[in-house]
């Protein structure tokens, strides 16, 4: 691409924000679609062929509504929490590694910029859930902070690990080692450490419970809590919660993909590009919603004792044991 | 230490054969009907509100008004009209009118019927806005039926 820098950041600008919205509309319909199967039930068919337009129709329906703001409530922070909640998302699809040369920034600090970003998620809820004025909303912002700061130690040591295997914190240059068949992917490097597939197991388990996502959705837990920290909030300002569910979905799948999966690289070698990038993260997000439908919603403590009792204690000592490798070796 | 690192690996062994169990649900067909698009046939004994059975033979009502049914009726409500037609032997009905809003649908009037002139139907779709709908007159009903 030869366009002037200003022009090509504009057009990643609004490709990415066009990726979040489809995704955000089209996650929607798999995981409904999805859901259905898993249920034995065909999910929605009504509008449009397979129920294809039903995303569209769910957004006509949203928009149309009022946004009310609850009497009582903190009016701006209660219409800042959707902003900030979505915006961190967009901002790090900015530097993911779609392929080879598909990134909008090449950042030679992507890790820790990403992460910088994605906890911003956690403070959007609190926000919401605090502003709402709302029992339940109050209860759930407790939950959720509680809950992703407990998650997100095991996620940082992890990441740790994989810096320490890596030696960059630059994305696309970590795709790029993972060069080669698959074997050649941070997965399956057990000569680095032989504990990888543990360690890519915990990151996976860390990414459902930073996105909020069943079996660890304790943010909305609509059983409990009405619909936790989104009680108060109405039409696209639910909205727009939603799609940040869905976009985070994509950006943790996104980052398991580059620092696990190989990236854009193809695991047989062959024609390594953006398809491939794509077709590994929509199996990793596919089996969020697998996830999803499998287990029901952990209790609180059982969640925090996941955390800190086994995660937490693997991840530090796959972290220990990947530094004496790379000393021994 | 034995111990937990056993239930650790036992326990994400658990979650795995879970997801195995919803994986191979996820292939299978699917069990549900798609009700407006398609019904299921209502099984020979489902109790749906009585209707008049018609004489194979005659094409017409096999009940000739004996008001048994009425009588049997612990809710009351069925009220039965039958005239002598010309040239007929005895009475047939003119009028059967069932107020579905009273029935529990009990059977009483189904068994007390000698000749079997009422039945079950298997309707089910039975929604409306308006109460009236269900007071309704089932010897019409069989004659528009027959048209």
């Amino acid at each position: 691409m030869s366009l002037p820098e200003p022009f090509r950041l504009l057009a990643y600008l609004l490709g990415i924000m066009a990726f979040v919205g489809l995704n955000a509309a089209y996650l929607v319909w798999v995981e409904r679609k999805g859901a259905g199967r898993f249920q034995r039930r065909p999910g929605p068919t009504e509008v449009g062929y397979a129920g294809l337009l039903q995303p569209i129709a769910d957004a006509v329906k949203l928009l149309t509504k009022q946004v009310i703001v609850p009497p009582g409530a903190d009016a701006t922070l209660f219409r800042l929490a959707p902003v900030v909640v979505l915006a961190p998302a967009l901002m790090c699809l900015a530097i993911i590694p779609f392929g080879p040369h598909l990134v909008a920034r090449e950042i030679n600090v992507g890790l820790l910029l990403l992460f910088a970003f994605g906890s911003i998620n956690v403070m959007a809820i609190m926000i919401g859930g605090w502003a709402s004025r709302n029992k339940y909303a109050i209860i759930s912002a407790a939950r959720v902070v509680s809950q992703d700061v407990a998650y997100e130690i095991p996620m940082l040591l992890v990441v740790i690990t994989m810096l320490m295997v890596t030696g960059t914190m630059d994305l696309n240059q970590i795709v790029r080692q993972q060069a080669g068949a698959f074997w050649n992917w941070n997965l399956f490097k057990l000569a680095a450490n032989p504990l990888m597939p543990v360690t890519f197991v915990i990151f996976y388990i860390c990414m459902l419970a930073e996105t909020n996502r069943a079996p660890f959705d304790m943010a909305e837990a609509e059983s409990e809590l009405v619909a936790g920290a989104f009680t108060e909030y109405a039409g696209m300002g639910f909205g727009v919660f939603f799609m940040a569910e869905y976009a985070n979905i994509v950006v943790g799948c996104a980052v398991a993909t580059v620092l696990f999966l190989g990236g854009w690289q193809s695991p047989i070698g062959i024609l390594p590009g953006a398809f491939w990038f794509l077709l590994k993260l929509y199996a990793l997000v596919f089996s969020v919603v697998w996830v999803r439908w499998t287990f029901p919603r952990t209790q609180f403590y059982g969640l925090l004792n996941l955390s800190w009792k086994i995660l937490i204690p693997i991840a530090l000592f796959t972290l220990i044991l990947s530094s004496v490798m790379l000393k021994l070796f | 230490m034995k111990q937990p690192l056993r239930d650790i690996v036992g326990g994400f062994y658990s979650l795995l054969s879970g997801m195995r169990v919803t994986i191979a649900q996820f292939f299978k067909p699917s069990v549900t009907v798609h009700y407006p698009h398609e019904s299921l046939q209502m099984p020979a004994r489902f109790r749906g509100h009585i209707e008049l059975v018609r004489d194979p033979a005659t094409g017409k009502a096999v009940c000739f008004a004996c008001k048994v049914c009425e009588k049997s009726c612990p809710s009351d409500c069925i009220t039965v009209e039958g005239a002598k037609l010309e040239g007929a032997k005895r009475k047939s009905v003119t009028q059967f009118r069932l107020d579905f809003t009273k029935c529990s649908l009990c059977g009483s009037c189904v068994e007390a019927c000698k000749s079997n002139a009422i039945r079950f139907s298997r309707q089910y779709n039975l929604a409306s806005t308006n109460k009236d709908e269900f007071v309704m007159d089932l010897f019409k009903r069989l004659e528009a039926e027959g048209q």
